[in-house]
C-alpha cells in the first residue's frame, strides 16, 4: 500500500474532503492492472528503443483536484505507478482555495516520498538525481475542465467529476468578481458562508443524471488527448455507466475504448463508484 | 506554477484555439521565484521531446533569460551539452512564474497570475 498524502492543512469548509470516491482512484491507479498499463504505455525502458524516450516524458493532469490528495498521490508514488519518476503532473480547480491546497498537499507529498526514499537506502549518502523517486509538478491552474490546456499535450487525464444528479447545475464561475477570492485573504481571509457553500456545490452538483460535466469532458477528449493519452473518469450508479461507456466506444466510428477498471461499495450487485478508463485502442 | 507549463497552456477562449497567436500566451509584469531543484539530465532529455522550442524560445527572452539556440537540440546533442542541461534545468523546472499577468496575442485577454496561480476561468461573454 502507497501512502496516502497528508490533506491535514486543506479548509475542507471550502474544498472537498477526500472520501471514498477520492480513495477509490488512488486504490485504481496504484492496483497491478493499471500500473501494469502505465508502465507499458509510458515506462521509458519499456519501449523497444531502450532509452532516450522518443515519444517524451508523459504529461499527467488532473482536473477538479479539490484538495490535491490524487494528484499528490500520483506525483509522489510517480516511480511504483509509471514505473519512472519522469512524469510531468499538473492540476486545474475552478476553486483558487483547492488549486492552493492542491499546491501544498503536493509539496508535503513529496518530501515525504524523499524522505521515505532516503530512509530505505540509508548509508547511501550519495544522491544520484534519477533516485528521487517523486515526478515533476508544474502547478495549478484556475479554469473551466481542460480549457487553458494545449491540444492533444495530455497523456493521462484524471477527472473525479461533480456526479451527483441535481436538478440544476451552480453557475460555473466567471472570474469571480475580479479577483475573488484572493482579494480578501490578506484581511480576513474569509468567504461568506454562500460562497463557501458555492464552492462546495461546485465539486459534486452534476446536474442530470449527475452527468453535465463529465458529458463537457467526455465531449473534448479527442482534443485534449494526446494519441497515446487515456483518461481515468469516476462515475457513479447514478450516471448509467453502461450508457456512458457505450456512448464512448460510439465515438469518432469507434477508435475510443471505454473499460471499469476499478469499483468499490458493491450494493445488490450494483457497483456505487466506479473508474472507467478511456483510450483510444489500438488496431 | 514553473516556467515549464507555459509551454502546455494557451488561452481558454474556444474562438483562439485555432489561432497560431493565442500560444504560447505572453508573460506581462511577471514576478519570478527560483527554487533550488537536483539537475536530471536524464529528465530533460526526455521532456526534450515534448517541448514547443519555438513557443519555449519566445518565452525565455519574454522572461529576460538569455537567448535559447534557434533551433532544438537532438537528444543526443542535449546530453553531451551540460550548460544547455543547466540553463534549461534553470529555466523549466526551477524558475517560477509568482504573480503577474499571461496574455494571449490573438484575443488580448490577460488572465492574472497570483500567489503562483494562474486564473484561466473567463467572464460569460467569453465562454
Amino acid at each position: 500500500m502507497l501512502p496516502t498524502p497528508d490533506t491535514s492543512h486543506v479548509p475542507y469548509e471550502r474544498v472537498y474532503e477526500p472520501a471514498e470516491d477520492s480513495f477509490l482512484l488512488l486504490d485504481t491507479l496504484s492496483s497491478p492492472s493499471e500500473t501494469q498499463f502505465l508502465h507499458e504505455t509510458f515506462s521509458p525502458t519499456s519501449s523497444s528503443s531502450s532509452s532516450p524516450s522518443k515519444a517524451g516524458i508523459p504529461f499527467v493532469v488532473e482536473v477538479g483536484t479539490g484538495s490535491g490528495v490524487v494528484l499528490a498521490f500520483i506525483t509522489a508514488h510517480a516511480k511504483a505507478i509509471f514505473g519512472t519518476n519522469q512524469v510531468l503532473t499538473a492540476g486545474v480547480d475552478m476553486n483558487a482555495f483547492a488549486c492552493r491546497a492542491t499546491v501544498t498537499t503536493v509539496a508535503k507529498a513529496q518530501a515525504d516520498a524523499l524522505a521515505e526514499a532516503a530512509g530505505t537506502n540509508s548509508g547511501n549518502s550519495s544522491h544520484d538525481g534519477n533516485q528521487v523517486p517523486h515526478g515533476m509538478y508544474l502547478g495549478s491552474v484556475m479554469g473551466d475542465l481542460t480549457a487553458p490546456l494545449k491540444p492533444n499535450s495530455v497523456d493521462v487525464l484524471v477527472f473525479n467529476p461533480p456526479y451527483v444528479p441535481t436538478s440544476e447545475m451552480p453557475n460555473r464561475p466567471e472570474s469571480f468578481k475580479e479577483d475573488f477570492p484572493f482579494s480578501s485573504s490578506s484581511s480576513s481571509n474569509k468567504t461568506s458562508f454562500d460562497d463557501d457553500s458555492y464552492l462546495l456545490a461546485l465539486s459534486y452538483a452534476g446536474g442530470a443524471d449527475g452527468m453535465e460535466t463529465t458529458n463537457r469532458l467526455i465531449a473534448g477528449l479527442h482534443e485534449i488527448l494526446s494519441p497515446r493519452g487515456c483518461a481515468y473518469v469516476l462515475l457513479c450508479a447514478q450516471n448509467k455507466p453502461e450508457l456512458v461507456k457505450e456512448r464512448i466506444r460510439g465515438m469518432e466510428g469507434g477508435v475510443w475504448r471505454a473499460e471499469t477498471v476499478g469499483s468499490s461499495g458493491k450494493t445488490a450487485g450494483w457497483e456505487k463508484l466506479q473508474i472507467v478508463r478511456i483510450w483510444r485502442g489500438s488496431a | 506554477m514553473k516556467v515549464l507549463s507555459l509551454n502546455f497552456l494557451t488561452c481558454a477562449v474556444k474562438a483562439c484555439k485555432s489561432s497560431s497567436s493565442s500560444y504560447p500566451l505572453h508573460p506581462r509584469d511577471a514576478e519570478l521565484v527560483q527554487d533550488e531543484i537536483e539537475v536530471n539530465p536524464d529528465m530533460l532529455v526526455n521532456v526534450l521531446p515534448r517541448l514547443d522550442w519555438a513557443a519555449l524560445r519566445t518565452t525565455s527572452s519574454e522572461l529576460g533569460f538569455p537567448p535559447l539556440p534557434e533551433q532544438p537540440p537532438t537528444q543526443e546533442e542535449l546530453r553531451a551539452d551540460d550548460k544547455l542541461v543547466r540553463d534549461l534545468h534553470h529555466l523549466l523546472l526551477e524558475t517560477q512564474i509568482s504573480e503577474g499577468k499571461l496574455v494571449c496575442a490573438n484575443c488580448g485577454h490577460e488572465y492574472a497570475v497570483k500567489e503562483g496561480i494562474a486564473n484561466f476561468l473567463l467572464p460569460s461573454h467569453l465562454v
